[in-house]
């Protein structure tokens, strides 16, 4: 199905380069290059394009946006065109000073992640010396630039105990918003599933920790809760619909409905360095595949929840069953809900592990 | 550590800075820009957004509302107050 509307918002990834590891990387498992990145003319042209497809929203991520040298042309250039920034950073080499020139071009909210609540889980799961530190400082030059501040927690069994910890931490930094975002299966993170996975008992406490300070902070703190998947009853609208609300620009220019589109096989997506970003948002093939509901086999197909969740991820329904257009093994109505039930059980009470950290395959 | 805000008939609310009120040409409607969402407000929540200046009370804001759609201030009242407290809450208002 063509799409009905303009995209409401563009996330940029401006590059897979990082400086820290997450074996959560939502970045596919085949991270590409600097020399193959979009250069400064291409994004603003990219950019240009968004704005006049109508985009409202631009989100500046990565890997980490801040290795590139030209983010304050890409929000200056945004922000003249009455576009809301967002820059997602790790904040582990953004320094004051640049944060307030970014801040004057007219960036408007900063996301910082923090992979632990604690210092040694930071460095454990991102793989980075001293990053807490630094996150620490960058959180609060945020705060200090006058710019509102989001703290992004990916959470899997490594720090699901540190929820409470999180919560503090983001109320003392001043922030307005905490995601507490249960890791999503796809990229790395399907590849390190077994050292990830929480158990039943530990996402239990978490809700009820979460929803209790959900209502205890109302109105100092907005707590967005990501539940995990594997564990979900229904399936989450993922990116509000295949291709509906967001479109995603990868470092090469590659236009996607989601992170993980790539890894459904038989698709193949278009590039803005071959074609207009109207004329792919409009007729690109891979994108006009999953919109809408056209597609849906049963039980999605009468099921009455379609509009709200638009049958899940597809990227999970290929990973799990081997057919994209599977209904997301995450709804409890699906055939296939069980068996990942059964797998998560199995994953969360494997003890032995080794992350698999995300890198760049090396040359040669 | 922050207090959740109140509101008062006395309290002065304000769009802050990184809430963006602006009309979208393209959709022809209203939008409101904000950390991770995007609101599309109907014809009496943009009223009172619009008010939201930092100069304007939540009482003044009442009488000049009551008198746009002619209707009584008790009945204009638990609207605007309850709107505001939830868009305050959500910490897409300020109070001064
Ligand atoms: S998840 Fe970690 S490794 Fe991936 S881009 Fe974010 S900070 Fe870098
Ligand atoms: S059956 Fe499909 S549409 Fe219905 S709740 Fe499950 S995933 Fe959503």
């Amino acid at each position: 199905m063509p799409a009905s509307g303009p995209p409401i918002g563009i996330l940029a990834e401006l590059t897979h380069r990082c400086p820290l590891q997450c074996p959560y990387c939502s970045n596919p498992a085949d991270l590409l290059k600097s020399s193959s990145e979009l250069n400064s003319k291409e994004w603003l042209n990219v950019f240009e394009q968004a704005a006049d497809l109508g985009i409202l929203q631009a989100h500046l991520s990565g890997g980490e946006p801040t290795v590139r040298r030209d983010l304050e042309q890409f929000i200056e250039y945004l922000d003249s065109r009455g576009i809301y920034t967002n820059l997602i950073t790790a904040g582990v080499n953004l320094s004051e000073k640049r944060l307030n020139v970014l801040a004057n071009c007219g960036l408007d909210h900063v996301q910082v992640s923090f992979q632990g609540a604690r210092p040694e889980t930071t460095e454990l799961i991102g793989a980075y010396k001293n990053g807490h530190q630094k996150k620490l400082a960058t959180a609060m030059s945020v705060r200090s630039a006058g710019l509102p501040l989001t703290i992004n927690a990916p959470i899997h069994r490594h720090n699901i105990d540190e929820v409470p910890e999180f919560i503090d931490l983001a109320v003392e930094l001043g922030a307005e918003r905490l995601e507490i975002a249960n890791v999503q299966y796809y990229g790395w993170a399907y590849l390190n599933r077994a050292a990830l996975m929480p158990d039943i008992e530990a996402v239990h406490r978490q809700v009820d920790i979460v929803e209790s300070a959900q209502a205890s902070l109302k109105g100092i703190l907005n707590i967005d809760f990501v539940v995990p998947d594997y564990y979900a009853d229904y399936p989450k609208p993922c990116m509000g619909g295949w291709a509906n609300d967001v479109l995603i620009v990868a470092p090469d220019g590659t236009v996607l409905p989601c992170h993980a589109a790539q890894t459904i096989d038989a698709l193949d997506f278009d590039s803005v360095r071959k074609q207009s970003l109207q004329q792919i948002w409009q007729h690109s093939a891979a994108l006009n595949k999953y919109r809408g509901f056209d597609w849906m086999e049963e039980p999605c197909r009468s099921c009455p929840r379609k509009e709200l969740d638009f049958g899940g991820c597809r990227c999970q329904a290929y990973a799990i069953t081997g057919r994209a257009e599977a209904t997301d093994p995450a709804c409890m109505i699906s055939p296939d809900h069980k068996g990942l039930e059964q797998l998560a059980t199995e994953f969360a009470h494997n003890p032995n592990f080794e992350f698999n950290y995300r890198r760049i395959k090396t040359r040669g | 550590m922050q207090q959740r805000a109140i509101l008062t008939p006395s309290s002065k609310p304000i769009v802050p800075k990184h809430v963006h009120l602006q009309f979208d040409n393209l959709r022809g409607k209203w939008v409101v820009l904000a950390p991770e969402s995007v609101f599309w407000p109907d014809e009496q929540s943009l009223e009172i957004l619009k008010l939201c200046d930092g100069k304007t009370s939540v009482k003044a804001m009442i009488e000049h509302l009551a008198k746009q759609y002619a209707a009584p201030k008790s009945v204009i009242e638990p609207d605007v107050t309850e709107f505001l407290q939830e868009w305050s809450d959500k910490l897409l208002i300020r109070v001064i």
